[in-house]
């Protein structure tokens, strides 16, 4: 069943391609009852989830590589399938009133989502670490495709590259990981490699591999320095930055993380990397938020902001797994609680917070924090549903991020008590850290309802008059935004059904068989240390929005200039200057350069073989003894070669070159192969009198006048070669391990051939092969001289005189 | 004497080489034959050389190995076949383009 429906959006992908383009109603509504329908399905599961069962459903896809599409539900998946579809169903309803039913693109839009829904299914439910990372780049690539929907624009360009550049570079360590994880462990299933936790630790390979796939969670969640994507990713229509990039893909890092928890909990590298680049990104995130002007980049930094947080609370709460089997690793567990609490918060506020910023871009035409305010009266809904969600961000009651926040310092408290890495002073850091962010937070929720809200209308500065959205475009934050006020009033709807389970599936072999971890939401916990750092937080973050104007560290005009930025760019630059640079410098289009390349590398490569290999002899014994005849013609053959470079006319040049075939000849006959002689001697002929046919035709050799830095190099690389070649001849004369085969064709040329001309019998009858195909060279090459000659296209060549 | 053959062909490369490296297109296909040269005897010196009579069938008792001959022999007519092909390709290149320059045969690059 699990298969059928996370294939269920990409079939209705493929049939959205059959509809035609132009329909009388808006092409939403036939997409949208699918995440509707999934979503109640899945909510049908949440009493077998409850109870402690995983839905399973496999299906063999390559066995014999281990791969199987294994789906596999439990309670943390069951949170974010929830999501997926919950905000996904809102998001496409969004979708319909938002985006004009007549623009262009409008089929693909849907395409795009859904093939990205779907995909988001594969990612939380595969329980094979290559099935989830297909789906993972397939979330990447469908997020890349609607990022840049508005492909005309160039600024949509260059954000979906950004982010495809970087989620891409993360998945591909990711993948490294998961292989490294497979050598490990052999086997890609999620359940069996948990299985062998324990035993993997000593491993070489535990840590790269945590490493690599901590890479592929952080680039696609957004982590410190990886997040410089999700602010230009902010180019997408709204409907996909609710979507994408604040309740779903974004939090795929975190589901990664949650999920690996059982297998790398209890490293230290794990719990410092998760928890302090978590907490660095929120107060990064943070502060960088308020330097926005423009809503969407900062509700993009909010985004990374908190989802630092809940990567942090990931971090803290595997604090658990070091004590195993133990009251404190209950204690420590309450901050994995409050990922999943604010996971599931965040997906909430998050998106209606988008949601209330397409409604003010579509109704006002500016996102431009300097140019709106005063629409509180003007639009009271859309007022509403910012208020909430901004409060619920910033943490106030009576909002369910108020829940998620005091969870949140519970935990940073709880982990001061943590002393089992020794690192007490490090520890005091968190609660510090997590405050300060908080007041930040404060700061920009505070920011972003009014400025936009309070204040006077600009309507000079507007294109549109801006009144309330139409029902429809109300209609999805209203129903989530409600979301936030009933988890803040009734916790334990989501805490008992959803969360309990999640962390049953994150922690496991904490729990005595047949224990829950009791969790549960407090709306009030008494006086507690956590209610007066919110008081806390709630007076700084007051005073400091009603002083952040003449802090010059908050300018807003100084925000774009942003390190990360430029560094990235620089480096994109960098890169593509580079190779080209390189390129040129190397691929001159000269053939000189070329042949001086490839020759070096042959006397490096040669040389280097010769003098390393220890079995090679230059033994001299076998040598036939040396006669003056011989002597003689190689002594005139290499005067006739060595005046070749001298010749100062063409004729002499070719006639030098004739002599030392001739000598070759002589050669052949002294060294007793008459049929070569032979044939030397005919071809020496032909040549020479083909080169004088033809020198006529040729420029006059002119005495080359080439400088000193032209010859040099040249002459070094020949005596190179030559120097190579004569130390491998002697080296393969002086050491032959074989016997050669040639007595065979001595001995039976007659007997089995015919022929007593040895040479003859090999070219005909045992080497026959050889003989064809050096025939069909010759008529090849003949019939291509014919073609240089005769055939050319008029228009391109000058006729021949 | 496989030792002056060894360096004889050592020497024989040098100067191909040379000449390849050079500009003139005629210099190159010269080059290309002399390094042809070099090849062949290298390839008979490595079987020995005078161990024995020519190999054709008679009442001699020992022969040199004919096999390396076959190999030269095909060898000799396919560079026959390249190095006419290079002549003719040289030859209409020049009279196509009016250089034998080879580095003003260059492409242009826009």
């Amino acid at each position: 069943m699990l298969h059928v429906v996370n294939l269920l959006p990409f079939v209705l992908a493929a049939l959205m391609l059959m509809i035609r383009k132009k329909l009388r109603f808006h092409m939403g509504w036939i997409v949208l009852p699918l995440p509707a329908a999934l979503f109640l399905y899945f909510l049908t599961k949440i009493p077998a989830i409850q109870s402690g069962d995983k839905l399973v459903d496999s299906v063999s896809w390559m066995p014999s590589l281990g791969i199987d599409i294994t789906l596999v539900l439990d309670g943390l998946s069951l949170i974010f399938v929830l999501l997926i579809t919950g905000i996904g169903a809102l998001v496409v309803l969004y979708s319909i009133y938002y985006l004009q039913k007549q623009s262009e693109g409008i089929r693909q839009f849907y395409i795009y989502l859904l093939m990205f829904m779907g995909a988001m299914l594969g990612v939380v439910l595969s329980d094979n670490l290559m099935v989830l990372y297909g789906f993972w780049e397939l979330t990447s690539i469908s997020s890349f495709l609607l990022i840049a929907f508005w492909h005309r624009r160039e600024r949509s360009r260059y954000g979906a590259m950004k982010s495809m550049l970087i989620t891409v570079f993360g998945g591909l360590a990711m993948f490294a990981g998961f292989n490294l994880l497979y050598v490990m462990t052999g086997t890609y299933s999620i359940r069996e490699i948990v299985a062998q936790a324990g035993t993997l630790t000593d491993n070489a390979m535990f840590i790269p591999a945590m490493l690599l796939i901590l890479l592929g969670a952080f680039t696609k969640s957004a982590q410190f320095p990886f997040h410089i994507w999700l602010p230009d990713a902010m180019e997408a229509p709204t409907p996909v930055s609710a979507y994408l990039h604040s309740a779903t893909m974004v939090k795929a890092g975190i589901y990664l993380v949650a999920r690996l928890t059982p297998l790398f909990a209890g490293q230290s590298e794990w719990f410092w990397l998760v928890s302090l680049t978590g907490l660095f990104t929120l107060i990064y995130g943070s502060f960088q938020a308020i330097r926005q002007t423009d809503l969407k980049a900062l509700l993009a930094y909010s985004t990374i902001s908190q989802l630092g947080l809940i990567m942090s609370l990931l971090g803290l709460g595997s604090a658990a797994a070091f004590f195993a089997g133990t009251e404190e690793a209950i204690f420590y567990s309450m901050a994995t609680t409050a990922a999943l609490f604010h996971l599931i918060n965040h997906a909430v506020f998050k998106g209606s917070l988008f949601m209330v910023v397409g409604i003010i871009d579509h109704e006002t035409g500016t996102r431009d924090l300097r140019k709106l305010g005063g629409l509180m009266s003007l639009m009271p809904v859309t007022f509403s549903v910012a208020v909430i969600g901004a409060f619920s961000m910033a943490g106030m009651p009576p909002f369910s991020g108020f829940l998620s926040k005091e969870m949140f310092f519970t935990s940073v408290l709880n982990i001061r008590g943590f002393d089992i890495l020794s690192s007490g002073f490090w520890m005091q850091v968190f609660p510090v850290i997590a405050w300060l962010a908080s007041v930040l937070t404060f700061v920009y929720s505070m920011i972003l309802v009014f400025k936009t809200f309070g204040g006077k209308l600009k309507q000079d500065k507007l294109d549109k008059t801006p009144h309330e959205a139409p029902l429809g475009l109300l209609l999805s934050p209203v129903i989530l935004i409600s979301l936030a006020v009933v988890f803040a009033i009734f916790p334990d709807l989501v805490s008992v059904p959803l969360i309990e389970p999640a962390v049953a599936s994150i922690h496991t072999g904490l729990l005595a068989p047949g224990a829950t971890f009791g969790v549960s939401i407090h709306f009030w916990h008494g006086w507690t240390p956590e209610i007066f750092m919110t008081l806390g937080v709630i007076t700084v973050g007051v005073l400091l929005y009603k002083g952040y104007g003449r802090l010059r560290v908050l300018d807003r005009e100084a925000s774009g200039r942003n390190v990360l930025n430029r560094m990235y760019d620089g480096s994109v630059h960098l890169l593509e200057k580079g190779s080209r640079r390189l390129t040129d410098a190397y691929m001159t289009g000269s053939n000189r350069h070329y042949l001086l390349y490839i020759f070096s590398f042959m006397i490096i490569a040669l040389l280097a073989v010769l003098m390393r290999e220890p079995g090679i002899s230059f033994g001299m014994e076998h040598y036939a003894p040396l006669s003056l005849y011989e002597t003689v013609v190689v002594a005139i053959m290499l005067l006739a070669a060595f005046a070749v470079p001298f010749a100062k006319s063409r004729v002499n040049a070719i006639l030098f070159t004739g002599a030392a075939g001739y000598m070759v000849t002589l050669l052949f006959v002294l060294f007793r192969a008459p049929d070569l002689a032979l044939t030397q001697m005919i071809i020496e002929t032909v040549s020479v009198i083909l080169f004088l046919l033809c020198f006529r035709y040729l420029p006059k050799l002119k005495k080359p006048k080439e400088p000193l830095r032209f010859k040099l190099p040249n002459l070094v690389i020949a005596l190179g070669v030559g120097i190579t070649m004569t130390f491998i001849a002697l080296a393969a004369m002086g050491s032959s391990p074989f016997e050669p085969i040639s007595e065979f064709f001595l001995k039976e040329s007659y007997h089995l051939a015919g022929g007593k001309n040895v040479v003859n019998v090999i070219l005909v009858d045992f080497r026959g092969f050889d003989t064809l195909f050096e025939i069909m060279v010759l008529g090849i090459a003949s019939l291509a001289i014919y073609g240089l000659i005769h055939l050319r296209m008029e228009a391109d060549l000058p006729q021949p005189q | 004497m496989e030792l002056l053959m060894a360096v004889a062909v050592g020497i024989l490369f040098t100067i191909g080489v040379y000449l390849i490296l050079s500009k003139s297109l005629l210099r190159i296909v010269l080059g290309t034959s002399l390094l042809t040269h070099g090849v062949h005897l290298l390839l008979l010196t490595m079987a020995g050389l005078k161990k024995g009579s020519a190999p054709v069938l008679g009442k001699a008792d020992t022969y040199v190995d004919p096999l390396p001959q076959a190999l030269i022999l095909t060898s000799i007519v396919i560079s026959f076949g390249v190095t006419a092909f290079y002549f003719v390709l040289a030859y209409r290149s020049y009279q196509a383009l009016g250089t034998d320059e080879i580095d003003s045969i260059k492409e242009d690059k826009e």
